[in-house]
């Protein structure tokens, strides 16, 4: 059995990611220390955070005295020698095989031993991330979804050399920290972005191919299937660069061809469409009403 | 927008005291036929027939890609055994009159239908996109990705999804997803909709 996590260490916390996952961690009670390497981002979190433990408050969702014991357990730091303290730390850090192996590989001296190391990658291998750490066997991975301080689900995802004891420590973590443990298997994608990537892209080719306009699709599927948003507007909002990435992540391991990207989705990031961020991807958001683009 | 339909046997889309069958006239601008060959009439506004997996084409034939007349195919979305939803998608051809497609979608909005419209291509829409993510999900479990429990709660918590893959695909009929994706397989040619193995022992079963 690991120490009891009392201490949790999040990487990459000025990023929207990280920020959130502070905030499951402080919000349920554990000692958390935010960690980027730039003080800015970490002064954004903070602001930010307390911005939203306020609604929280403001909406009945946790008293004033809860928020203000969330708001001391946060601390900040750009030393990463300041995590030889936590017992977990979770990395939310550039979604790029060198940049997660080498932070690890630099806190494995750092850490002591009883430290389990969590990686909140979507679409890396965990066992290509813990080789190199110099403690293979505690190293899993933690996949919260966005925003990671509203959404429950955690995809715990041991690697090859895990051991059953970070498992059991990692998902007893999640557990306390109020969200909602899934254990699986170290495959691209896990469950979620498995599923919903290649799902994504056929959407995409279903529009490059003419079967119907962006709109109908998205109607089609909300109204059909009862979806909150359509998978068009969900790829405007992550991104049409974003979903390049996924896709560029999880060709070349799995060779599935849904998993490619499709041509009119690289010919839309050429063009500069990327989405919401753009004002333009699939739909126009100049007017705040969605046009077919 | 007064309708007639010509039925017979049972449909899919408006399963018998459907309150659309019984709002219908006895003849109409637009005719909406129901499990009874197709009859050409220039004259009418629009021409609605019921697909189940086919293609418009096979009622209408087709010409070079210049096809399309006042004709048009349409269907219900329904998963398998669940009853119908209220969206009902249209299918057109590439030379439709606009004017029949404005008056079939007149006769379904005013019932309270949503309606989308689709180019006659396997599946149309909601099928073409979601069979593969069925059987990727189907495969999934065969490989011990994760529990069937799992994967649907993922898909429910993590993406706001009314029902997971499995959940959904099981209570609609394993049986019934065979006979879709064999049927978009049989014209694509892709290996994401050939039906998965756990569809097939169903088919394989219900036959039995």
């Amino acid at each position: 059995m690991s120490k009891p996590i009392a201490t949790v260490a999040v990487c990459g916390a000025g990023g929207t990611m990280g920020a959130g996952i502070a905030i499951v961690a402080a919000r349920a009670g554990f000692r958390t220390i935010c960690h980027d390497v730039a003080i800015e981002g970490l002064d954004r979190t903070l602001k930010q955070t307390e911005g939203f433990l306020t609604k929280s408050v403001e909406r009945g969702k946790m008293t004033g005295a809860d928020k203000d014991a969330a708001m001391s357990r946060l601390s900040r730091t750009t030393a990463l020698d300041d995590l030889g303290v936590a017992d977990l730390v979770i990395e939310a850090v550039f979604e790029e095989l060198s940049v997660k192996r080498a932070l690890f590989k630099k806190l494995n001296a750092i850490c002591p031993d009883s430290t389990i190391f969590a990686s909140n990658t979507s679409t890396l291998s965990i066992t290509e991330i813990a080789g190199g750490s110099g403690r293979d066997d505690r190293v899993i991975g933690l996949h919260f979804c966005l925003p990671a301080q509203m959404m429950k689900l955690i995809e715990v995802s041991p690697g090859i050399k895990t051991s059953a004891a970070t498992l059991e420590a990692a998902w007893l973590w999640c557990e306390k920290a109020g969200q909602l443990p899934v254990k699986t298997q170290d495959k691209p994608g896990f469950i979620l972005n498995a599923l919903l990537v290649p799902f994504n892209n056929d959407c995409i080719r279903a529009v490059e191919a003419g079967v119907a306009s962006p709109e109908d699709i998205d109607k089609a599927i909300k109204t059909g299937l009862g979806y909150k948003m359509g998978p068009l507007e969900l790829v405007d909002l992550v991104g049409l660069d974003t979903q390049v990435r996924l896709c560029e992540a999880f060709y070349p391991i799995t060779l599935d061809p849904r998993a490619a990207a499709p041509p009119l989705l690289r010919r839309m990031v050429a063009a500069g469409l990327l989405g919401r961020k753009t004002g333009r991807g699939f739909f126009t958001y100049n007017s705040g009403k969605m046009f077919g683009a | 927008m007064r309708y007639s339909i010509r039925q017979q046997g049972e449909s899919r889309s408006f399963p018998q005291g459907d309150a659309f069958l019984a709002a219908a006239a006895s003849d109409g601008e637009v005719v909406i036929y129901l499990g009874v060959p197709l009859e050409t009439d220039d004259t009418k506004g629009a021409i609605l027939i019921e697909l189940g997996l086919e293609c418009l084409g096979v009622h209408t034939g087709e010409r070079v890609g210049e096809e399309g007349s006042n004709v048009l195919g349409f269907a219900r979305y329904r998963n398998g055994g669940d009853a119908p939803t209220q969206l009902v998608e249209l299918v057109r051809q590439p030379n439709t009159r606009p004017d029949a497609i404005a008056a079939a979608r007149a006769v379904f909005e005013a019932s309270g239908f949503v309606v989308v419209v689709a180019s006659d291509q396997a599946g149309r829409i909601i099928d073409r996109l979601v069979r593969p993510k069925y059987n990727a999900a189907l495969r999934f479990l065969d490989e011990g990705l994760a529990t069937s429990k799992d994967m649907d709660l993922t898909c429910r918590l993590g993406l706001g999804y009314p029902d997971g893959p499995i959940e959904r695909v099981e209570r609609g009929g394993l049986a019934y997803h065979y006979d879709v994706t064999a049927a978009l397989f049989a014209v694509t040619g892709f290996a994401a909709y050939a039906p998965a193995r756990r569809a097939m022992v169903a088919k394989q079963r219900d036959g039995a």
